[in-house]
């Protein structure tokens, strides 16, 4: 399994593998909010969080669509299939080498997106726990709307469908957790919330996907 | 107990039976060559000996763990080596040497070269060398001599005899007479569903 869990990291560092591409949607994002909704600091400072969570959700969605169909055009999800490893664990490597690629970064790089939309300074700390505990539920979420997709052929539209309802809990309560720390209310009960949908998501998805998987694969 | 154990297997294809009553053994050390017309059924029948896809009806009776399966992708990753291919591979099969493997493919001078920049014959060459690195008794090999030379098929049929030597078996698939004493053949067209006959399988393609 964490053989798995470190090609998938090395192939996303190799040319073509689509690291960074994830972080540089998420700031060319946050560039053309405030082109588009002019320039006044309060209208930001009132609308970062909620940009900076979609921002985080599209940005995290960009890569999901490679996530099983390149294995299964090489051939090697067959093979890994047929492998000792079972699928259950294939999934789960593939949500952390997703979440390591695209929401660590995200989660590392958000105060500097913070500070473009111009986001209270109270809000930072709360913006990057509230990253860092909500994007694995996107990994997680996202990596079984990949299993459900994987035998389509361009099936990324589709997948982007599936996925972005199933993201609205985590996207309403990290959003609040932003919102609620910024104006320096107590944001704890919605980060706590936050953290249990990805509990939830980390430890029942993974058979989701394991069973999606073996479908498609038929 | 042998290796493996197929008794009155039926099998589909997208919802189509292709194979009907085959039943065969192999025994430790026996390699069985499966022949037929394209379409007939031989890609379906060693996915569904693999467990990819579950069997109409008819039961597969083998150790667990014991089957190794090459299908017509190679599964190698473009943009890594040759030996992070392989290691890849071991590691997932709990197996830590891969010096067997290079050397019964004749892969030491390609050994850091990236997927990519190898031919087609020595993609091929790596993906079989994989088998070696599974640890795996009994191999399902699906038409594993395409785009190799007459070199590089000697050196397959050489791996595959040692392999058999050391009590393993393999079902293969191939078009290609295999140059090997102790294969049997084994011709599935006395097999064949009739068509017309649809798959009691209550999967709705349609709805995707």
């Amino acid at each position: 399994m964490t053989a798995l869990f470190w090609r998938d990291l090395r192939l996303a560092l190799r040319a073509g593998g689509g690291f960074g591409l994830g972080l540089a949607f998420f700031f060319i994002v946050a560039v053309l909010v405030p082109l588009g909704v002019g320039p006044e600091p309060t209208t930001l400072a009132r609308i970062a969080p909620g940009i900076c969570w979609v921002a985080a959700l599209l940005a995290s969605l960009l890569s999901l669509d490679r996530l099983f169909a390149l294995d299964q055009e090489d051939g090697s999800l067959d093979l890994l299939a047929t492998a000792p490893l079972p699928l259950e664990s294939v999934a789960t490597a593939k949500t952390a080498a997703h979440w390591v690629t695209t929401g660590l970064p995200l989660t590392l790089a958000s105060p500097v997106v913070a500070m473009l939309l111009n986001l209270p300074a109270a809000g930072y700390p709360w913006l990057v726990a509230a990253l860092f505990l909500g994007t694995p539920a996107l990994s997680a979420i996202g990596t079984f709307g990949a299993a459900l997709t994987v035998g389509l052929k361009r099936g990324g539209l589709l997948l982007s469908l599936l996925v972005l309802p199933l993201y609205i809990p985590t996207l309403i309560f990290g959003a609040e957790v932003v919102r609620r720390g910024a104006v320096g209310m107590t944001a704890t009960p919605p980060l706590i919330l936050l953290a249990g949908i990805t509990a939830g998501a980390i430890g029942l998805l993974p058979f989701a996907s394991a069973a999606a998987l073996r479908m498609n694969l038929r | 107990m042998g290796l493996l154990t197929v008794s009155d297997l039926h099998c589909a294809r997208g919802g189509i039976a292709v194979l009907q009553g085959l039943s065969l053994t192999l025994e430790p050390g026996q390699a069985l060559v499966l022949r037929g017309p394209n379409g007939c059924g031989k890609t379906t029948l060693l996915r569904t000996l693999a467990g990819l896809q579950p069997p109409l009806s008819g039961t597969i009776t083998c150790p667990t763990d014991s089957m190794a399966y090459a299908a017509h992708a190679d599964g190698l990753k473009a943009t890594l080596s040759v030996v992070e291919n392989l290691t890849f591979w071991a590691s997932i099969f709990g197996q830590t040497d891969i010096e067997p493997a290079l050397v019964a493919m004749d892969l030491h001078s390609l050994a850091n070269r990236a997927a990519q920049n190898l031919s087609a014959g020595q993609k091929r060459r790596l993906g079989l060398a994989r088998l070696m690195v599974t640890g795996r008794p009994l191999w399902l090999l699906d038409e594993p001599t395409v785009s190799l030379d007459t070199h590089a098929c000697d050196l397959f049929v050489a791996m595959l005899a040692r392999h058999l030597e050391m009590g393993g078996g393999a079902l293969l698939a191939t078009h290609i007479p295999i140059d090997l004493a102790t294969a049997q053949l084994l011709d599935l067209t006395p097999y064949r569903a009739d068509p017309n006959t649809q798959a009691p399988d209550g999967f709705d393609e349609a709805f995707l």
